[in-house]
């Protein structure tokens, strides 16, 4: 009987020493924590954080540490920390980028040695048609998405025509490209602005004068705090309604324009007021946490890290086998706080897609206010153009 | 007809704000001869500040004192510990410590403010739009912008030609020696000096609160069209600031407004569009290099 004890004990033991030996699966996430899109990546980590603080600093039952780093929404600072990732800390999974110009520049290296990618927040064309990857997943969008649903909205409207302004450089012609892809009535006219210009009196004026049935603006960070300020002081606000993509009505940047953005009507793939089990118990754990509503960057980093738990859990935290790990992100078997959630042939996602309303809340806060589903299981652009 | 009109006015309210802006600068550099490379953090300070207090005391003068006073002392503050070190030295260490400034401030607002754009709202009683002729309706906000700056001008222009203040700092500019060896404590009147800059960019950083992101970094973008002013209008000329800002004023918007229109004449209108847009934000380069091979010194130097 003694004899027996002792070999429990052992096996246990060693059950234990075995346990803990066994290496965490490191994730290593490049976001922008400085500069003025700050507060992009600190949501995307603080959501990820979220999903692994929830498990106890597991993801789908196997033991992760996240490594977080700053790349300054600089390419190649970004390139930096890749290559110290895979280098010195031998990651696998890596995830995080906020801007589009430094995704095109370090996701097409890392996916080639063997880094499986997942995007929080980018989703440039360039990687979602001919530049798919099997080891590239969006788990936010396809840039274009946002606007298209704009596109569809006002198309659907009674507005006529429609004016269009955007910051000179190329993701602001893609995303009036995406509007224009499902607008189909007549463009007024079709305004470039210079990237970072914060005046936009002359703009403004201009606008008055062509008297558009309705504005359609893709002017990120401070350029459309800028912008929405400037419109509503003119008094246009009241006069010729504004339509955008969901970058400039997050809840962090209604804090900075909140009253003069009171009523805009803005496209989003996801609202912490869409009404499913798994949104409702992320955004009220997120509030509790952080004590702010969680922005759709903190939902793309929930959802990226929700994902990847999924799939360590099939795989049981075993990253030997990749084509496995990455059979299983395929399958995208987890509860998105988007409710509908699942992989196109050019792994990005096929989702519904909303457009919401700037509103006022209660407690004198603003929000938005989902009003209408506009695309369902809405597939990208460039699918088609992907060979996988 | 209007429009133009209305575009005119938007140059010259954009204009009122660099020279806010640029008299700081130019006077710092032209009597103290230091590239102030930070001087956009302390437009930033005015704005974070003066949202702060407006936001808290529900004063929108208040907030204007707050800003003033914190740009200003802030200012002296980094003159005292920083500046007074590198006077002696080539224009290369200033460009580098008010550099490495910029990042501590910008830094320094993250820390305290977080990461996301402050609100800072038009006060109610300069809200709205009035109808300055028939079809021209302008933000009464704007109107209040344009004559804070030329208050500001004539406020300038009395200290430098009319008072002792004035008389002593613009001795200091020609030369610093013989004005400390008649008795003026030169180094307290740079101090001054400083202060009077930072000040001022304090101002146009509360002026453009309501109307701009504020948000950490917000003075690097204005800070390029600064130089840009001080350059055209002479270096150390106040003069120069006030016809250098509305110059830049007014062609940048006029460029931005007029320009895509006039390439839509013999162009297809959609690389009018791109050819319009690039090359009104190259106008005022243009200007700049114009002036300069005219007048190399700038329109109106401060002295030779």
């Amino acid at each position: 009987m003694k004899r027996l004890m002792m070999l429990v004990l052992a096996t246990a033991i060693l059950g234990l020493a075995l346990g803990a030996s066994a290496e965490p699966v490191k994730i290593g996430m490049i976001t922008t924590l400085s500069t003025t899109a700050a507060y992009l990546g600190e949501d995307i980590r603080d959501g990820f954080q979220l999903a692994v603080d929830q498990e106890g600093g597991r993801l789908g039952g196997v033991d992760v540490e996240l490594l977080v780093e700053d790349d300054g929404a600089k390419p190649e600072k970004a390139n930096q920390i890749a290559e110290r990732y895979m280098k010195k800390d031998g990651v696998k999974i890596m995830t995080g980028i906020v801007f589009s110009n430094v995704a095109i520049a370090v996701v097409p290296k890392v996916v080639r040695d063997g880094v499986v990618y997942l995007s929080a927040n980018a989703g440039p064309s360039q990687l979602a048609g001919k530049g798919c990857n099997e080891n590239y997943f969006s788990v936010s969008y396809q840039n274009d998405n946002i606007d298209e649903v704009v596109g569809q909205y006002v198309n659907d409207s009674a507005h006529q025509n429609v004016y269009l302004i955007a910051p000179n450089y190329p993701a602001g012609k893609d995303h009036l490209a995406g509007f224009k892809r499902y607008f189909k009535k007549e463009i007024k006219a079709e305004v470039y602005t210079k990237l970072g210009q914060s005046d936009y009196a002359a703009e403004i004026a201009a606008i008055r004068a062509a008297k558009p049935d309705a504005v359609f603006f893709f002017l990120p960070g401070g350029m459309g705090v800028s912008f929405i300020k400037q419109y509503a002081q003119a008094g246009l606000n009241e006069e010729i309604p504004l339509y955008g993509p969901a970058f400039s009505f997050d809840e962090r940047l209604l804090a900075a324009v909140g009253p003069v953005a009171l009523g805009v009507k803005n496209g989003s793939q996801w609202s912490h007021d869409l009404d499913n089990p798994a949104n409702r118990q992320f955004v009220a754990a997120y509030r509790e946490k952080y004590g702010r509503t969680p922005t759709l960057y903190a939902s793309q980093g929930y959802d990226t890290a929700r994902l990847i738990g999924s799939a360590l859990k099939a795989v049981n935290g075993n990253l030997e086998d990749l084509a496995a790990f990455k059979a299983a992100l395929r399958k995208a078997d987890f509860e998105s706080v988007r409710g509908n959630f699942s992989f196109g042939s050019n792994q990005h996602p096929v989702q519904d897609l909303y457009i919401r309303e700037v509103v006022k809340t209660d407690d004198g806060n603003y929000t938005n206010k989902t009003i209408q589903k506009v695309f369902t299981n809405h597939v990208d652009a460039y699918a088609a153009e992907c060979k996988m | 007809m209007i429009l133009f009109a209305e575009q005119i006015l938007n140059g010259l309210q954009l204009g009122i704000t660099l020279f806010l802006m640029s008299a700081g600068l130019t006077l710092v550099f032209g009597i103290m001869k230091v590239i102030n490379l930070a001087h956009g953090s302390f437009y930033m300070i005015g704005a974070y500040v003066g949202a702060t207090v407006t936001a808290a005391s529900g004063s929108f003068l208040a907030g204007i004192l707050a800003a003033l006073g914190a740009a200003g002392i802030s200012g002296m503050v980094v003159e005292l510990i920083v500046l007074r070190e590198l006077y002696q030295r080539d224009h290369l260490d200033q460009v580098l410590a008010t550099f490495g400034l910029i990042f501590f401030f910008n830094e320094l607002t993250r820390i305290i403010w977080g990461k996301q754009p402050l609100f800072m709202d038009v006060p109610t009683w300069l809200q709205g739009n009035i109808e300055i002729m028939a079809g021209l309706v302008y933000p009464v906000y704007r109107l209040f912008v344009i004559g804070v700056g030329c208050l500001t001008a004539l406020l300038l222009w009395f200290l430098f030609s009319r008072t002792r203040l004035g008389m002593q700092i613009r001795a200091g500019a020609s030369n610093r020696r013989m004005v400390s060896a008649l008795g003026v404590n030169i180094k307290l009147l740079y101090t001054l000096v400083f202060g009077l800059g930072t000040l001022l960019a304090g101002l146009a950083g509360v002026m453009a609160g309501p109307i701009f992101a504020v948000e950490s970094g917000m003075g690097e973008s204005i800070l390029i069209l600064t130089f840009v002013v001080i350059v055209i209008g002479g270096i150390g000329s106040v003069k120069g600031a006030v016809i250098g800002a509305l110059l830049v004023g007014l062609v940048d918007t006029l460029g931005r407004a007029f320009l895509p229109q006039l390439f839509r004449l013999f162009l297809s209108s959609s690389v009018a569009d791109g050819a319009g847009a690039s090359l009104a934000s190259m106008s005022i380069y243009i200007l700049m290099a114009a002036v300069l091979i005219l007048r190399p010194k700038g329109l109106f130097p401060s002295h030779d």
